[in-house]
């Protein structure tokens, strides 16, 4: 038993020597509220005596005032760590519990079982070797169970425990046991694990936890912390092809180029050929650097100091590969998505996608089906909410080295982080790169922006109007367009009503249509700049990243955002097409400034106001602004024009 | 080929890629230390992490001038025999109300010397990112902590409102005047650093080990005269006892335990066979129902 060996007392040093020997199991404990998870993880740290006496004490206590089982311990109460949460008795986050044995160190992720909290779940799941799925024998394989199985199984985990909680309560019959056991083998068919365990317990009263419990003889199988202290750990990731995202470049002086990283997978030693994928460079391993000295062989899991045999271009984020077995390099994927935020998915919008040592913008470009948790059916759907799990195409801004999910965890995955709130909204696991992406490769043009640019003798731009319905956006734009045609520039002006007649035609006004509508116009208005022509965009695009996905689309100072701040008050007692009216009147849904939200720029480079002066003095300061850095513009290569 | 790393290797390995990763991604990293084992063996972290160059990032001590001397001469001596970059900050405002555990009660004391000084040290030199040596098996609202606790631009942590942490994939990205505290040894128990400072021979502060010390009971506690400063009664003597300190703060509010333990093997063997968790000798935590929780609101690490 766990901390328990004599060698404490009589020979402390080789007691210390054994511990060092020790390997670690990460696992997961899946339940519903009442399956008895706390109390299951509660039991573990009692006994292996992880459970101090200062702790017993305010156990106690804590288990007369609040407790759910009367005058005996309520070890659930030593799980809930938050005071609210405590009071209201549930587990709302995950929780990292701690205990050890003679043999193994464990981290359990002890995650709450509610339906809101897929998203927890996946986050504990995300880091475990195994998981501990417990079922209250008197109620069986509940949505719940097939839930959590499923998302276990998402996240890549192989190896599953059942534990048939609750046996007490069911006079300890093997026909219970057996009923769950079949119905869950059943069920667990499509889910591919690759091993299941099925173990009758209670918790509560300690059955079968460590000691074989009195009143089970019919089950023959292991205990659950004898289970837990055997288990293999997946030791695939050693034999796999070898990779590290490099995290570090470290330079202490001239002489030392080291490549600091985390191996994800496979092992390497000095001599074996590496190679970049985004380059395709490769170089052979000449030291593997560590403060404790230079390391023959180096496997999976070790945080090392890698020096290469040749000066190639090596940076942070670059995933450094085994060469003769390389990742796929594409910049378009499919991957199931977890969404974990309130604010929902919006295909179309720029995200930041963080995979091993690298950020990138992201788009979703397409949604497949979402699959239905509970029953595991597909279905159609534009967005994902929180706790939705989708089946998406992703673009990403460029090129990235990754291997498939199911054949590599730690290079197939990916989270999904919001530009604006920078919250980390979803949790990605990358199926395979798409078709497209290999094989459609970009012509080459020769002739090129430049060259359309100097013959138009102007600098091609995007003036993108932004403001609230009936500010003058169209308005302006028209009489900057007017002024800008006399003075023999080539632009072309794309109007949101216009355009919604046309390209845009099939998109409606809820959020993710918006941000379709905006991309589509971004990628049109991209194509004139390339054409060489002055870009004017009128569009009320209420929102802050679409407008600078839009920005990103074009070069560094070819975007003018315009923002026509005009009062909402003015905009509303104008109203031009009548269109606020019928706002008001609840005729109109998701109408901007009434019952959607416009997000005012936070940096635009012209702002004007319809109230404060006509439109004619606006156009006119706004041509006067832009064709002033038009003509001391230099081109890249320096000659002046 | 050993397919599998022993569960201090996978520990080490874990917290030197958090170390690396905060290094990388923040413009301002700092690295809080509290000259306690866990900040030794955080330390010693982040010179394998970084090695053969010396960290890229200085240490902060945060001073509440109330620490043990020898915790000082310690500081003092890693800081000199690794060229670290050490600052030292105190809240000199609290120096000149005089506020003192002694007279101020620990809640109003560690409030101003501690919260306060660390948030207006974090203020000062902008640090967009501070390395913090909490663990999660310390405290029971420490076990829902993430790798990196986000905090607002006032400092404050806010338990409903932090973000999801999967694989070894930690979310940057903070605006300005947001920042992170990084917490490397998160996943770390006391047994762990126990074992880990004894495999690497990691210098750690005298006052961990037994020696005979003159001590005070105070509300149950033996309290160290380190100084002067510390109350005693009309005719009070110190107790001469061989004692030692399982956890370090300051030193009025730090209870030592009466032991005979003068080697590393020793001290862990009586930490296996002596039932109290380690935070027992700390004052600050018993004050009220859920106090770390409120402290961590607050701006506490």
């Amino acid at each position: 038993m766990a901390h328990q060996s004599d060698l404490i007392a009589t020979d402390i040093q080789a007691y210390l020597k054994a511990q060092e020997e020790k390997s670690m199991l990460r696992f997961i404990t899946c339940g519903s509220v009442d399956d008895g998870k706390s109390t299951l993880i509660g039991r573990l740290l009692w006994d292996s005596k992880l459970i101090f006496e200062d702790q017993l004490a305010s156990l106690e206590a804590d288990s007369k005032r609040v407790g759910t089982q009367g005058e005996e311990i309520d070890y659930a109460l030593l799980l809930d760590g938050l005071q609210a949460e405590r009071e209201q008795g549930i587990t709302i986050d995950v929780a990292y519990r701690f205990f050890s044995t003679d043999k193994r160190k464990f981290i359990v992720a002890d995650t709450p079982g509610h339906e809101q909290y897929t998203r927890n779940m996946v986050t504990g799941a995300s880091t475990a070797d195994v998981a501990v799925i417990l079922i209250d024998a008197r109620k069986g394989v509940l949505t719940q169970t097939k839930r959590h199985s499923y998302l276990v199984s998402l996240v890549g985990i192989r190896k599953v425990v059942v534990a048939i909680n609750k046996m007490d309560l069911v006079d300890y019959a093997e026909s219970v046991f057996d009923t769950i056991r079949d119905d869950y083998e059943q069920f667990a068919e499509q889910l591919g694990f690759e091993e299941i365990t099925f173990i009758p317990i209670s918790a509560l009263k300690g059955d079968n936890i460590i000691d074989p419990g009195p009143h089970t003889h019919w089950y023959h199988g292991p205990m659950l912390m004898s289970y837990l202290e055997t288990v293999k750990v997946d030791t695939g990731a050693t034999n796999r092809p070898f990779r590290m995202p490099v995290q570090w470049v470290n330079r202490p002086n001239l002489d030392f180029r080291g490549f600091c990283g985390t191996i994800a997978s496979g092992s390497i030693a000095p001599g074996d050929e590496v190679v970049v994928p985004s380059s395709g460079q490769t170089s052979r391993v000449k030291s593997i650097v560590t403060m404790d000295g230079e390391l023959e062989e180096a496997i999976a899991g070790q945080a090392v100091t890698l020096t290469l045999e040749d000066e190639i271009d090596v940076s942070r984020g670059d995933l450094l590969s085994a060469a003769g077995d390389r990742p796929d390099f594409a910049d378009q994927f499919e991957a199931r998505l977890v969404w974990m935020h309130e604010e929902p998915l919006l295909p179309g919008r720029s995200y930041l996608l963080k995979t091993g040592a690298q950020t990138i913008p992201v788009q979703v470009s397409g949604l497949k089906y979402k699959v239905n948790v509970n029953t595991l059916e597909h279905q159609a759907g534009k967005t994902l909410q929180l706790n939705e799990i989708g089946i998406c195409n992703f673009s990403l801004g460029n090129p990235v080295a990754f291997d498939p999910y199911r054949e590599n965890r730690a290079t197939g995955n990916f989270i999904l982080i919001d530009r604006m709130t920078n919250a980390t909204v979803g949790a990605g696991m990358i199926d395979f790169a798409l078709r497209r992406a290999t094989n459609i490769h970009w012509q080459a043009v020769e002739v090129d922006k430049k060259s359309r640019s100097m013959m138009k003798d102007q600098k091609p731009c995007v003036l993108w109007f932004t403001g609230l319905s009936g500010a003058g956006k169209s308005t302006i734009a028209n009489l900057v367009e007017k002024k800008m045609r006399s003075l023999g520039k080539h632009t072309y002006l794309l109007d949101g009503d216009n355009v919604r007649h046309g390209l845009n035609r099939d998109l409606g006004f809820t959020d993710a249509d918006r941000v379709e509508n905006i991309r589509r116009v971004g990628e049109a208005a991209k194509l004139f700049v390339d054409a060489g022509i002055i870009v004017l965009v009128s569009f009320i695009s209420p929102f802050r990243s679409e407008r600078d996905m839009a920005r990103e689309m074009v070069e560094a100072g070819e975007f003018y955002e315009v923002y026509v701040n005009t009062p909402l008050e003015v905009c509303e007692q104008r109203d031009p097409k009548g269109l606020y009216k019928k706002a008001r009147a609840g005729e109109l849904k998701n109408f901007t400034g009434i019952d959607s939200t416009y997000e005012e720029p936070e940096s635009p480079e012209i702002v004007v106001n319809a109230a404060e002066a006509s439109a004619e003095e606006l156009a006119e300061q706004i041509v006067q602004q832009v064709l002033k850095e038009d003509s001391s513009l230099n081109f890249t290569d320096g000659t002046e024009r | 080929m050993k397919l599998e790393m022993t569960h201090l290797r996978q520990l080490e390995a874990e917290s030197i890629h958090i170390i690396r990763e905060v290094a990388a991604e923040f413009e301002n990293p700092v690295m809080l230390y509290s000259i306690g084992k866990d900040s030794s063996v955080m330390l010693h972290l982040a010179r394998k992490a970084f090695y053969p160059a010396k960290p890229p990032f200085p240490l902060m001590h945060v001073d509440t001038t109330w620490k043990f001397k020898e915790m000082i001469e310690f500081r003092d001596r890693m800081a000199r025999e690794h060229g670290f970059d050490l600052l030292i900050y105190t809240n000199e405002e609290g120096v000149r109300q005089g506020i003192s555990p002694f007279t101020h009660g620990s809640a109003l004391y560690t409030d101003v010397m501690k919260t306060e000084g660390l948030k207006q040290a974090l203020d000062k030199y902008k640090f967009d990112a501070a390395f913090g040596g909490a663990r999660r098996d310390e405290e029971k609202s420490r076990a829902k902590e993430r790798i990196y606790s986000f905090r607002s631009e006032t400092h404050r942590w806010d338990p409903k409102n932090q973000r999801p942490e999967l694989w070894n994939l930690y979310n940057a990205r903070v605006k300005p005047g947001e920042s992170i505290r990084a917490f490397p040894i998160s996943n770390w128990t006391e047994l762990d650093i126990w074992q880990y400072i004894y495999l690497e021979d990691i210098p750690i502060v005298p006052l961990y080990y037994s020696k005979v010390r003159p001590v005070v009971e105070r509300d149950g506690m033996l309290i160290l005269v380190d100084d002067e400063r510390i109350p005693l009664d009309p005719g009070e003597e110190p107790m001469m006892k061989s004692v030692r300190f399982r956890t370090l703060g300051c030193y009025p509010l730090t209870g030592a335990v009466e032991s005979t333990a003068t080697t590393l093997p020793e001290i862990i063997q009586e930490m296996l066979l002596v039932r109290t968790s380690e935070r027992q000798g700390r004052l600050i935590d018993h004050d009220q129902a859920g106090s770390m929780e409120k402290k961590k609101q607050e701006g506490y690490f």
